[in-house]
């Protein structure tokens, strides 16, 4: 089969204790149902996952690497961001 | 009707369940490391190993029902070919991609009604395996609807393999709706189910299926039988050789 009968597919599972999907893999796939079905039987064979999204690859954008230093190179100075420097009363929990 | 009656026709009527779910698991299994794409080539394992699940159930049930002391390896991988009743359509080969896929469509569009049925069997665990061996049903119907589909509805070669699997495979699927002495009895007693009671549902799905993939159903005509007898195929004793080669070659042989 080609790429062009089947796209390329970015596979997101959430997991039973997990809040936000995350991205796990990809498949090949002629349409959206045959995507989910083959991300069903491709990443979730142990028990991975309670909850699917299939996105056609086509769709992400993308940074370039070229520009990784401009896109990521500034934050490196600015630690003050990180929240390392504050006690976190522990009733908040985790944050 | 004896105790020792009702204990036969249950471990016939389960170890009937088993056959089909072993031997279309065995067939299924066939695929591994040969399917059409990665993504299948895992997609048709997961369903064989659904269905060996089930049949690891089912044995490992008949062998207590029996009561001398079989156990699953031994029901699965002892028995001769004549011994086996599963019916003619799990064991026919998978031809090409089309033939697996329309076998399973036939087989799993059957067996869903029927597990949900069994649900309400009076034997407690033959409703139990049904509860589990449902959700792995619904998905196998799923699976192999939405290809038909797509093989039927796809390229002139795929309708066209797909028809041929479809007017193929369709005497095999009388049997499913065979009806005899143990089948019938258990019925009465509340713990089979009357596969005719589920005919007019297993048509409505492949109708809606076949229809929805421009494939034809053929008319009824004259259907394969022999399997629930022991009657079985050409290639079906290959596939026991296969299949048995372990534990006839090393009898006892563990994991």
């Amino acid at each position: 089969m080609t790429e062009k009968n089947t796209p390329l597919w970015e596979v997101f599972i959430r997991s039973r204790t997990g809040m936000a999907h995350r991205h796990c893999g990809s498949v090949h796939a002629a349409d959206e149902e045959m995507a989910l079905q083959a991300a069903r039987d491709v990443y979730t064979r142990r028990g991975e996952g309670v909850s699917i999204w299939v996105v056609p690859s086509s769709a992400i954008v993308a940074s370039d690497p070229t520009e990784k230093d401009v896109m990521f190179e500034p934050t490196a100075s600015k630690i003050y961001r990180h929240p390392t420097f504050y006690e976190i009363p522990e009733e908040v929990g985790n944050m | 009707m004896t105790t020792t009656d009702r204990t036969a026709d249950l471990f016939a009527y389960t170890l009937r369940l088993a056959d089909d779910a072993a031997i279309l698991g065995q067939r299924l299994g066939e695929w591994c490391g040969h399917a059409p794409t990665l993504e299948e080539d895992i997609g048709l394992a997961n369903v064989a190993l659904d269905h060996i699940g089930q049949a690891r159930a089912l044995y490992t049930y008949a062998g207590e029902v029996e009561g001398e002391g079989r156990d699953e390896d031994q029901l699965c991988f002892l028995r001769h070919e004549r011994q086996f009743n599963n019916c003619l359509l799990v064991e026919q080969p998978n031809g090409d991609f089309a033939q697996t896929i329309v076998r399973q469509l036939f087989f799993s569009a059957f067996m869903l009604p029927l597990w949900r049925e069994l649900k309400a069997s009076k034997d407690a665990t033959l409703a139990a395996i049904a509860a589990k061996a449902e959700k792995e049903a619904a998905y196998h119907v799923r699976h192999s609807a939405e290809w038909t589909i797509r093989l039927g509805d796809g390229t002139t070669e795929s309708h066209e393999r797909a028809q041929a699997a479809v007017d193929h495979l369709w005497p095999y699927t009388g049997e499913l709706f065979e009806l005899d002495g143990v089948v019938e009895r258990l019925v009465a007693a509340g713990i089979a189910v009357d596969p005719a009671s589920l005919r007019d549902e297993w048509h409505a799905t492949l109708r809606e299926v076949l229809d929805e993939a421009t494939l034809r159903l053929p008319p009824d005509g004259w259907f394969q039988t022999g399997g629930r007898s022991g009657r079985h195929s050409e290639s079906f004793g290959h596939l026991l050789s296969q299949m048995q080669y372990m534990q006839r070659a090393w009898p006892g042989l563990r994991w």
